[in-house]
């Protein structure tokens, strides 16, 4: 039931890339469609009229708009659906597909974790097929072509159900290539900017390299099974030293396709150069399938874990998490924050992941289960809330073609039910209670304060150590999202096209974030249901499911035991909203003081204007300055001086620049050695036709004295 | 053996052991030279109440006399002596910094946790209960050594120098039972002719080079570059 | 029973704070040779500023007046599940170490809205800093918890409270360690001196004040109050968790009054100390506060080592 359901959901999605070409071919489909009523006109004498009625242009284009997102969300609602039934079930359903190469057969397979992915990808998609019709209005008239954007849509979204499900080795990669080409053509969608181009360039060719780690990973596992289907490489017997080497393999397959650093560089590139509806599934889900792929290689198909490669991951993570974080604060454009932001996300859910391993090889099952538990939980989370606001950041894009934080403020006055959406995610990313990423954080605090319990004193020190950095990562992410709220929802608009913006006019652009903050908030208050769901995947991967979650009660969380930590999320927002509204009846409704409006203090000088805010930049400066060394960072002060001795300063203007240390230490000089590498190679091409012939003729020459 | 199953006295040895370590790592970060000396000072009060401490716990009651001679040497007369030299050469108000202070705090964080695995095989071959005090005698040694790396002033240098010599006499203590009384007096000895003989180098180096900072001493190097 | 002594203890709480900061104050003033207005003065502030009619900015939208609710009830059920009095209160099962600097953040994350909210030049400036120092101060305060919690086994407060009963007297160095960090952060986040001025107007120091610049009346009155339970917060920590002798731990009328004698007493020594210490140091510029921090920060981490390599079971 659960895999026919997947792979309904699959075929919709390629459905979906189908039916989004018919856009714009009106003209041709109608000629079709005559001829073959010609035909057959008089059974059904009514059906002319209402061809021309479903043809009529203006209907016609509505039609083939939201077609291809109605298919996307039957997609992502069959994905759920298929998801929760083998999560609760906890069943495992199997079968072969009838494509691939006659040796090789396409398997499929649904379990407890790729159910949970499936959900991970499924509600995300719906959210954004609610929030896309609306907002791929305004490529309409333009020059893209929303038949290519459907289509790759599509392509992207099957090819991302495929990998949950792929069950042999070949598949998996088949369709992990679908995903990364397909999403190639959707960042450089709008290929007229320069800075897409290049974003897309780099973006394959990252991806292309994880895939080439990722393929050479399998192949290790494939040598010494001899099949590709999991089944086998599950039973495969590794050497340690093997064992590791397909270990860092996969690791760098799919930790670049996730954006650990440092292989991060091309994510905040790629990211937000595509249109907003597909930069929050990237963001949000196909960073989730690249964890998904890391799960099932690491914990699923490597026959053994060492404790190295935990402490590996950790450290990678919690890099990750505080780099991230890092650099989200210093941008100034929204998408580009947001996209820095996942990097950090996907470190804390590596961090996560470390943790569980350290644990697992360490012979402490339930605290391995807490681990992975708390990456699994954060997954879905991060899914939730990065859509959620990459939508909202997708919805200030469409109403105000404004990218830059220092352009915006003033927002929640002109955009209120977005406002409100877009505090609720960043309240959760955030991690503050009572919202659903303080759940998962709380949870891998909680996994980390166990460390205790290793004998390693070394492992034991180091743990705590890596949370010290989670917990400044969860500070700083507080700070980076006040930024963005405070800048550009709050105070005086910066610019006059702000100044103008509107609300949505759809109010299905609303709907998919609503959607979604909705499920922010109830995973934050009611997370034990959703935790004691997670036990299937733990039991399946770690063959230990963590017993008294709920021990006190469905109220209460409490991961360990519950005089070791406990948290009730439903009373901790009871209470909360409770105070506040007894102060609020105490304070204004008995005494019902009206509140003045007034100007506020200017100082005397009289007048405030939108430029004596702070800006985006001024606000993380301190922070800027404090991790000075780990910016590279690029200031210019211009001054125009006038009057005698040029002493007046009439204009100042202070330009600055953050890049990226991965850039300048890693991309650059690789970027160098493969351009060398090629010229180099390009000294082969002389352009003289008697060389080629020669090159020809020692080719034939090697091939006889193989062959022979 | 659990803090808990310890008398007090032998609490009270871990806890100087921490605030040792803490001395170190202050002296790490602290770029007034006055300061510094100020904490060395400390440092050795603290080592002086260690060894009384430990003397008690363990019931060795020679020991009080190194301790006695570590207050009057390390807590006293070598910070005062310092102290003297600084202000009389006019340094009381010179900066030394530390280029990356975060960067040199991990890295004695790290340099902590590796003498503690370091010192794990040897902790269990000991039997007595200050034994876990050798992990921080080893971390005091290399935090010294550290300091001596991170800075160019020769006054910090020698506080570094003098700090590792502390390591040593604390590992002494708390690993063993002390070393034998004429060695102990020996070294206290020499550690004051080496201070003696640190001032009259200061002002050597002052007069030749004019200045105290060490990285001038590559001057002296004799091909030419 | 259980839950009507918890809220009545709550409600101890946040009456009492304002008396702690009269306390605070009028030490201060005694070591400045000032002459000291009554410890109820703060009663009367916030008494005075409730009955004013609030003055709302221009460009203000509702951030900007539902911040003082959330904060001042972030701040409450903070308060709520610290143990004051007693031990073993039900509230302490709702939330632990965790979630309190959780709702701390939250209040936090509010109050710095709301100074961005009017779009002038102190809001911002107050806003930005605040997040900066707090986002230093955090991985301090969680390092200190962390070394509770490694001995005690649990993040519960009220269980640590218990843990630290039973054992006895311990000179722990972790303990000592951790506590000297959390006194540091607590002097960081609670806006007192060598951080913060929080008697000050001066534009170009403040940080607290800055943000809440805008705010008058009913508004102001609840931030203050929320300001001023989060200093006492901060000192029951601080006297109840590393010094719990004196607390109750069941519910008798004996024990809950001798656990009262005691926490006063404790948080009386505590406010003698803190206003020592504001009187003895300047205020620090505001990147000198960095080092602050990360000594504060160092001392946690070291305080974690010496957990594990001078206490540790071997």
């Amino acid at each position: 039931m659960s895999l026919f359901l997947a792979h309904l959901s699959v075929l919709t999605a390629l459905l979906s890339s189908l039916v989004a070409l018919a856009y714009g071919q009106r003209t041709g489909l109608l000629r079709a469609i005559d001829s073959v009523l010609s035909q057959d006109s008089r059974h059904y004498p009514d059906l002319p009229a209402r061809v021309d009625y479903l043809f009529a242009p203006d209907r016609f284009a509505r039609i083939a708009r939201i077609a291809p997102f109605v298919l996307l969300a039957f997609s992502g609602a069959a994905a759920t659906l298929a998801g929760s039934i083998a999560l609760l079930g906890g069943t495992v359903d199997q079968s072969t597909l009838p494509f691939g190469l006659p040796w090789l057969i396409w398997h499929t397979r649904i379990d407890p974790l790729s159910g949970f992915f499936l959900g991970v990808l499924g509600v995300p998609l719906i959210a954004v097929s609610l929030f896309g019709p609306g907002y791929v209005r305004e490529f309409e008239q333009g020059k893209y072509s929303l038949a290519v954007l459907g289509f790759f849509t599509g392509l992207f979204v099957a090819g991302m159900e495929g990998v949950l499900l792929a069950d042999d080795a070949f598949f998996f990669v088949v369709a992990w290539e679908v995903m990364s080409v397909a999403s190639y053509f959707l960042v450089t969608f709008q290929h007229e900017h320069a800075a897409n181009r290049r974003a897309g360039f780099l973006y394959l060719l990252m991806a292309e390299i994880g895939a080439i780690a990722i393929i050479l990973a399998f192949g290790v596992l494939a040598s010494f099974s001899g099949g590709f289907n999991f089944d086998v490489l599950r039973d495969v017997a590794l050497s340690p030293s093997w064992a590791s080497v397909a270990f860092v393999l996969g690791l760098l397959g799919f930790g670049m396709k996730a954006g650990l650093v440092p292989l991060h560089a091309w994510l905040p590139e790629a990211h937000p150069a595509a249109p907003s509806h597909i930069s929050a599934l990237m963001s949000g889900v196909m960073l989730k399938v690249a964890i998904y792929g890391f799960i099932r290689f690491t914990l699923d198909l490597l026959p053994t874990l060492f404790w190295q490669w935990g402490v590996l991951v950790l450290i990678l993570g919690a890099g990750s998490a505080l780099l991230g974080i890092l650099y989200a604060l210093q941008q100034q454009n929204l998408k580009r924050l947001l996209a820095y932001s996942s990097v950090e996300n996907v470190g804390i859910i590596f961090s996560a992941l470390g943790l569980s391993m350290i644990f697992f090889s360490n012979g402490l099952k339930p605290l391995a289960a807490l681990g992975l538990l708390a990456a699994l939980l954060h997954c879905l989370n991060h899914a939730l809330f990065k859509s959620l606001l990459f939508l909202g950041a997708g919805a200030i894009l469409h109403q105000t073609h404004e990218q830059s934080l220092e352009n915006m403020g003033g927002l929640i006055h002109r955009m209120p039910k977005m406002a409100a959406l877009f505090l609720i995610g960043s309240l959760s990313i955030s991690a503050l209670p009572p919202f659903n990423g303080f759940v998962s954080e709380w949870l891998i605090f909680q996994a980390a304060l166990q460390a205790g319990a290793i004998p390693s004193g070394v492992l034991r020190s180091m743990i705590p150590a890596a949370t010290a950095v989670l917990a400044l990562t969860s500070a700083l992410a507080a700070a980076c999202f006040v930024k963005v709220y405070g800048v550009a929802f709050l105070g005086l608009p910066r610019s006059r096209h702000i100044a103008r913006a509107t609300e949505v006019r759809y109010p299905d652009m609303l709907a998919g974030p609503a959607l979604l903050a909705a499920l922010c908030v109830l995973l934050g208050v009611l997370p034990t249901p959703f935790i004691n769901a997670l036990s299937g995947v733990t039991g399946q991967l770690l063959g230990e499911t963590l017993p008294g979650v709920s021990a006190l009660g469905w109220l209460w969380l409490t991961p360990v035991a519950p005089e070791v930590a406990a948290y009730a999320p439903p009373l901790v927002l009871a209470g909360i909203l409770g105070v506040g509204w007894l102060c609020y009846y105490l304070l204004y409704r008995r005494t019902g003081l009206e509140p003045r409006r007034a100007d506020p203090w200017d100082c005397g000088f009289g007048g405030l204007s939108a430029q004596m805010q702070y800006t985006s930049g001024a606000f993380s400066m301190p922070i800027r300055r404090i991790f000075q060394p780990v910016f590279a960072l690029r200031e210019a002060l211009e001054e125009q001086t006038e009057g005698p001795g040029q002493h007046r300063v009439v204009r100042l203007r202070y330009h600055f620049q953050v890049l990226d240390r991965a850039w300048l230490f890693l991309y650059e000089p690789a970027g160098f050695a493969v351009t060398r590498l090629a010229r180099w190679a390009g000294r082969l091409q002389t352009g003289n036709i008697r060389t080629y012939l020669g090159y020809s003729f020692f080719t034939l020459l090697i091939l006889l004295w193989v062959v022979s | 053996m659990a803090i808990e199953g310890l008398n007090y006295y032998q609490q009270a040895v871990l806890l100087l052991a921490a605030l040792i370590a803490l001395t170190s790592f202050l002296m790490l970060g602290q770029s007034r030279l006055l300061r510094l000396v100020g904490i060395f000072g400390v440092q050795g009060v603290l080592l002086a109440a260690t060894t009384a401490m430990v003397a008690n716990a363990l019931d060795f009651p020679h020991l009080y006399i190194s301790a006695l001679l570590t207050l009057a040497l390390k807590g006293l007369l070598i910070p005062v002596m310092l102290h003297r030299l600084v202000v009389r050469m006019g340094l009381h108000r010179e900066m030394d910094t530390v280029q990356h202070p975060a960067l040199v705090m991990m890295g004695g964080t790290s340099l902590m946790v590796f003498s503690y695995y370091v010192s794990l095989p040897v902790v269990k071959l000991s039997s007595l209960v200050t034994v876990n005090t050798i992990a921080v005698s080893l971390a005091v040694v290399l935090l010294g050594m550290l300091l001596m790396i991170t800075r160019r002033h020769a006054v910090a240098q020698v506080v570094g120098f003098m700090s590792i010599e502390n390591g040593l006499f604390f590992a002494a203590v708390a690993s063993t039972q002390g070393m034998p009384m004429v060695v102990e007096l020996g070294i206290a000895f020499d550690v004051l002719v080496a201070a003696v003989i640190f001032g009259v180098f200061f002002f050597q180096i002052r007069s030749s080079i004019d200045s105290l900072n060490v990285d001038r001493l590559n001057r002296l190097s004799e091909v030419d570059r | 029973m259980a839950w009507l002594l918890a809220l009545f203890e709550t409600l101890l709480f946040i009456g009492a704070a304002p008396l702690l900061a009269g306390w605070i104050k009028r030490v201060k003033c005694r070591l400045q040779n000032r002459k000291a207005p009554s410890v109820f003065q703060p009663y009367r502030d916030l008494r005075k500023l409730y009955r004013k009619q609030p003055i709302l900015p221009e460009p203000a939208s509702w951030i900007f007046r539902a911040a003082p609710y959330i904060v001042f009830a972030s701040t409450v059920l903070s308060a709520a599940i610290v143990p004051l009095v007693a031990v073993n209160l039900p509230t302490a099962q709702v939330a632990d170490m965790i979630v309190l600097a959780g709702f701390l953040a939250l209040g936090r994350f509010f109050l710095v809205l709301a100074g961005m909210d009017i779009g002038t030049a102190f809001g911002g400036m107050g806003s930005s800093r605040e997040m900066t120092i707090s986002s230093l101060a955090e991985p301090a305060m969680l390092m200190a918890v962390f070394t509770l919690a490694m001995s005690a086994h649990t993040t519960n407060l009220s269980q640590a409270m218990n843990y630290v009963l039973d054992t006895g007297v311990v000179l722990r160095p972790s303990f000592v360690f951790a506590m000297l960090s959390l006194m540091l952060v607590a002097i960081a986040e609670t806006g007192r001196i060598p951080v913060d001025n929080p008697a000050t107007h001066l534009e170009l120091t403040m940080i607290h004040e800055a943000m809440i610049l805008e705010y008058s009346g009913r508004f102001l009155a609840l931030l203050e109050w929320a300001s001023q339970i989060k200093l006492m917060l901060y000192g029951v920590l601080v006297a109840n968790v590393f010094f719990p002798w004196g607390v109750a731990q069941e519910f008798t009328l004996p024990a809950l009054g001798m656990g009262l004698a005691a926490i006063t007493l404790k948080l009386g020594l505590l406010a003698i100390v803190l206003g020592l210490s504001e009187v003895l140091f300047a205020k620090m510029r505001i990147f000198r506060v960095q080092e602050y921090l990360s000594f504060a920060f160092l001392l946690s981490v070291l305080g974690m080592l010496s957990h594990i390599i001078l206490e540790a079971q071997r």
